[in-house]
């Protein structure tokens, strides 16, 4: 028995349209069937947070997720945080400038888990980081310096939206 | 692969996922599936077929009626965090719900999943019980409510049939000045909770408390609603008193024991969270600021 379907899910801005098995979850999904590996894949039943990716816009463990759920969605993982030219994004230069990762595994579901705390709460405090942080799992480096360049990103994103704003303005 | 074969549906309405329900022999309903998923990827459990309720919208709203809130079965915990209506009325779940699992987990977990799954320390669970919520349920064969009291059968299962779908939960809101607190112990925040206490209080203009409900969750299978403790706090012209000696209830409580930690470890959590609890509820009540 193969239950299957045809879904259509737009991830960082390309369409795909593929016939998929109705039981594949979104993250075997997101690296298996449209190769996109950035997404990581830990205990697979929700507890470590690496495979943290956005659907529309919100954090969700992405292998407790149906591929087939995303039908319609916009999903966005971690390959969409670079710009042109391999440029990091704020977020990922703040971890790379603090040393907020050790071997990496769990860096991608963290980064996206922020990328959508930080908009929600741009001048957070570190017991709200720490918070926001409490649904991933870090082999590595004691989480000490993932809160510290958290904290760095997002005073960085705070002065590029303040830098934009009076651009707008000029 | 990691979930076991099964045939997926994803009806658009209520009818339709209660008339593939009434139909399908070993079906499982798929709500925001933050516990049904994990049970699938460890193969804990083996349905013929899926219903998935994401697709329903007349399953999810957050609405005020009559001076009750309805909250539809399907609404995600992060709406309700959200919601003026909750913020305004049962202020005590958004506090619960800080504790409920991590941002990742209530952006896709409902109302209605979690007092189905029933995890013995489950918050929303406790709180629906600390409110008194009537349950709404649904089948082909009818619709009919349930007291948040009865809806627990028993471990992890609630009193409903097999064709039956939980649609809403509905709240009578305390007065606009009540008191309330949630307070829990888990190892880690977002771990499930070893012991969580919710209060519910209103004080009168002499500082005795009128009314009051407090419910234990994480102690026993269920929720567990300490009357008892009710009864001791409600009237006394003594609160600080009366409030110490219903917490001290809490420690003949009959507590599980399990791998994590012991029933009279429970019982010792009981009673100082629950004075915790009741000393916040009625800081709020009576103005003052709380921590
Ligand atoms: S792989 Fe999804 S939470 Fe661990
Ligand atoms: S850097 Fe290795 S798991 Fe976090």
């Amino acid at each position: 028995m193969t239950d299957t379907r045809t879904i259509s899910v737009t991830v960082n801005g390309s369409r795909h349209d593929l016939e998929i098995e109705t039981r594949l979850t979104l993250a075997d999904f997101l690296r298996h069937q449209i190769s996109l590996t950035g997404t990581h894949v830990g205990c697979e039943h929700g507890v470590c947070g690496a495979c943290t990716v956005l659907v529309d816009g919100q954090a969700v463990r992405s292998c407790l997720m149906l591929a087939v759920q995303a039908d319609g969605a916009m999903v966005t993982t971690v390959e969409s945080m670079t710009g042109e030219n391999e440029q990091l994004h704020p977020l990922q230069q703040a971890f790379h400038d603090n040393h907020g990762l050790q071997c990496g595994f769990c860096t991608p579901g963290i980064l996206m888990t922020l990328l959508e705390f930080l908009q929600h709460n741009p001048s957070p405090n570190e017991t709200e980081v720490r918070e926001a942080l409490s649904g991933s799992l870090c082999r590595c480096t004691g989480y000490q310096k993932i809160v510290a360049a958290a904290l760095d990103a997002a005073s960085r994103l705070r002065q590029d939206v303040g830098k934009t704003a009076g651009r707008r303005e000029s | 692969m990691k979930p076991p074969p099964f045939h997926y549906h994803d009806p658009r309405c209520l009818d339709d996922a209660l008339g593939l329900l009434a139909e399908k022999e070993n079906a499982k309903l798929l709500a925001g599936g933050q516990s049904l998923m994990p049970m699938l990827n460890m193969r804990f459990v083996f349905p013929d077929d899926v219903i998935d309720l994401n697709r329903i919208p007349e399953l999810t709203s957050i609405g005020e009626d009559e001076g009750l809130v309805r909250i539809g079965a399907m609404t995600r915990q992060c709406a309700l965090e959200r919601s003026e209506v909750i913020r305004d009325h049962c202020p005590i779940i958004i506090e619960a719900l800080r504790y409920v699992g991590h941002i990742q987990t209530r952006n896709r977990g409902t109302i209605g999943g979690s007092l189905c799954h029933l995890d013995p320390s489950a918050e929303l669970p406790t709180v629906a019980q600390g409110l008194d919520a009537t349950i709404h349920i649904q089948s082909k064969r009818g619709a009919r409510t349930l007291a948040m009291e009865d809806f627990p059968a028993f471990y992890m299962t609630p009193a409903i049939e097999p064709d039956e779908i939980v649609t809403a939960v509905e709240f009578a809101p305390w007065p606009k000045d009540h008191g309330f607190a949630f307070v829990e112990f888990a190892r880690r925040l977002g771990d499930f909770a070893i012991v969580g206490v919710a209060v519910l209080l209103v004080v009168s203009a002499d500082g005795s408390i009128s009314r009051a409900s407090i419910t234990l969750g994480g102690v026993g299978q269920a929720p567990i609603r300490c009357t008892a403790a009710e009864e001791i706090v409600t009237g006394s012209n003594d609160s600080d008193a009366a409030m110490r000696e219903a917490a001290e209830t809490c420690r003949k409580i009959d507590a599980m024991d399990d791998l994590h930690v012991s029933g009279v470890y429970r019982q010792k959590l009981a009673v100082a969270l629950t004075l915790r609890a009741l000393r916040k509820a009625y800081d709020r009540a009576i103005g003052e600021s709380v921590a």
